[in-house]
């Protein structure tokens, strides 16, 4: 694909949306064994909101800032938690870097994920291997900027990124955490992979279907 | 195994258990038109008065909404089920309570609460106006002493809240209730045992597991896990477990008052409560140690969670005029 459109975004946020009501139980089991056993809930009902609120929206004369914009607010009204704040924070950054554009290339796309990334690393606070999502958005970061350097498609692009996220989500079953209220768990949460981590590599996973 | 609940959607549950907050206390407080997550007392904000603006997940009835009232806290935004509020329905609540004097906000240290309740007030101080925020971290079983910032809040939650929202109605000043918050806070301790999970309304599943012979010391109000798994023990050995923390932390002389929160984490019984507020009175007796002030029910709970939580705050001449001074909410009053 050469030029992202709204309708392409609406079309990646609807696809994530669809991944995370899949994976919803799944992601309150992880959850429950660190933590209080409601991450998969909040992330189905934080994205099938922001679906819905795109799907309202016209492509046509909505433009890509427009439609992070859109998917901020829905998000962080829709569930608050920690996970509001900080995908909130992603999606506006990824909007504030599109800002203007009528259509985005493969490199604004790219530009657009490491901010995300950005965002949800200033909002947190936290560093790799705090055993956060930070886990997996970091690596899949460098995964597209490594991909962008060297001129990938963006289906390949969007290929490494989901790759690192993968890896980066799988690496926190050997980590403590020390953010979020895992962190209050001290060495009985290594085996356990971080719930927010292995969210995220799925949301990354399913952005790369929604724009594939 | 799915669990028992009186509820219809659980999805809804957090929406229709403020209809029948507001069907049964209307007199005393009211949610905001554009803003139905936004509980404001009725009698609460006044010119020249601070603000006070508190708030978290839903699933602690009667935190937070309940301590919502005349003297107490003036508004409090709610979250979903053990999860914060987003910034919008604190924004709403802090402009309805703000006098120009300021808005204190106060919650307990969650990282959730914490950026949604940042968020907020960054938002609110392009209206210019001024925020104060002060955590709750009265868990003593959620990190060492000597990294208290990182401590969560829980039952304490009740006495703090109640010192800073008295130091408000008696027309302080933001920097004076800031004050009496911190005070209260850093001098307000809380450990408890959890004896059976608790199930989030949209999943209807236990939140963790424990041997039907085991308890949790020092588990989290959201099911967080706590300190140690142990046998379960009578009540006088687990009171006394938890007493000797708190005392030790607290390292109040001989002769000093205390306020206690002998509080149910949801289906642990009054009955239970009393047996363990009968230790805790011996073992302030045997400290030397007046108690002002007993509670005893549920404060803070988590959702049906079994178990419960001792709470001691060291009283001092200002704690205590706080801790006495009347208020008037929809599920507490004093004086």
């Amino acid at each position: 694909m050469s030029e992202i459109t709204s309708a392409n975004l609406i079309a990646m946020f609807a696809e994530i949306a669809k991944s995370m009501a899949e994976a919803k139980a799944h992601l309150c089991e992880l959850d429950g064994v660190i933590g209080d056993a409601d991450h998969g809930i909040a992330m189905d009902l934080g994205f099938s909101t922001v679906a819905t609120n795109l799907g309202a929206l016209d492509a046509g004369t909505t433009d890509p800032a427009a439609v992070f914009n859109t998917a901020a607010k829905s998000f962080l009204n829709a569930i608050g938690a920690s996970s509001g704040p900080l995908y909130a924070t992603a999606f506006m950054r990824a909007g504030a870097s599109v800002k203007g554009k009528n259509v985005l290339s493969d490199d604004d796309f790219a530009d657009a994920f490491i901010a995300m990334a950005k965002g949800i690393q200033d909002r947190g606070k936290a560093e790799i291997g705090d055993k956060t999502m930070i886990d997996a958005w970091v690596p899949a970061a460098e995964a597209v900027e490594a991909a962008k350097a060297r001129g990938a498609s963006l289906t390949e692009l969007l290929d490494a990124a989901g790759k690192a996220a993968e890896t980066g989500a799988e690496a926190t079953k050997a980590m403590i955490a020390s953010k979020g209220r895992s962190a209050r768990l001290g060495e009985r949460a290594i085996g356990h992979i971080d719930p927010g981590a292995a969210s995220a590599a799925i949301l990354i996973r399913a952005m790369g279907r929604g724009l594939g | 195994m799915k669990t028992k609940k009186i509820i219809n959607d659980g999805a809804n549950a957090v929406d229709e258990m403020l209809e029948g907050v507001l069907a049964a206390h209307s007199a005393k407080v009211f949610a905001l038109d554009h803003s139905p997550r936004s509980i404001i007392a009725r009698d609460g904000a006044r010119p020249g008065k601070v603000g006070m603006v508190i708030g978290g997940g839903s699933g602690h009835e009667p935190s937070f909404l309940g301590f919502v009232g005349k003297g107490l806290a003036d508004a409090a935004a709610i979250g979903n089920v053990f999860a914060s509020p987003p910034p919008d329905p604190i924004i709403e609540c802090t402009k309805a309570v703000n006098n120009g004097a300021g808005v204190l906000y106060m919650y307990g240290n969650y990282a959730g609460d914490v950026m949604n309740f940042d968020m907020a007030a960054e938002m609110v101080a392009m209206d210019d106006i001024e925020v104060r925020t002060v955590l709750t971290t009265d868990d003593v079983a959620s990190a060492p002493a000597d990294q208290r910032e990182k401590r969560r809040g829980v039952a304490g939650n009740v006495f703090v809240f109640k010192a800073a929202g008295a130091a408000c109605d008696k027309m302080l000043s933001i920097d004076e209730c800031e004050r009496v918050a911190r005070k209260a806070n850093d001098r307000t301790f809380t450990f408890g045992v959890a004896l059976a999970p608790c199930s989030l309304p949209q999943t209807l599943k236990p939140n963790f597991t424990l041997g039907e012979d085991e308890m949790e010391v020092g588990m989290g109000i959201h099911g967080e896990p706590g300190i140690s798994r142990e046998q379960l023990k009578p009540a006088d050995a687990i009171t006394d477990e938890l007493m000797d923390k708190i005392l030790d932390e607290m390292a109040a002389p001989k002769g000093d008052r205390v306020a206690v929160i002998v509080n149910s984490l949801g289906s642990t019984p009054l009955m239970e409560l009393y047996i363990m507020m009968r230790q805790v009175k011996k073992r302030l007796d045997q400290a030397g140690l007046e108690l002002h002030l007993s509670l005893v029910g549920n404060y803070c709970t988590s959702l049906e969670m079994a178990g419960a939580s001792i709470t001691v705050m060291h009283l001092d001449d200002e704690l205590q005029e706080m801790i006495d001074h009347p208020c008037d909410c929809a599920m507490f009053r004093a004086g």
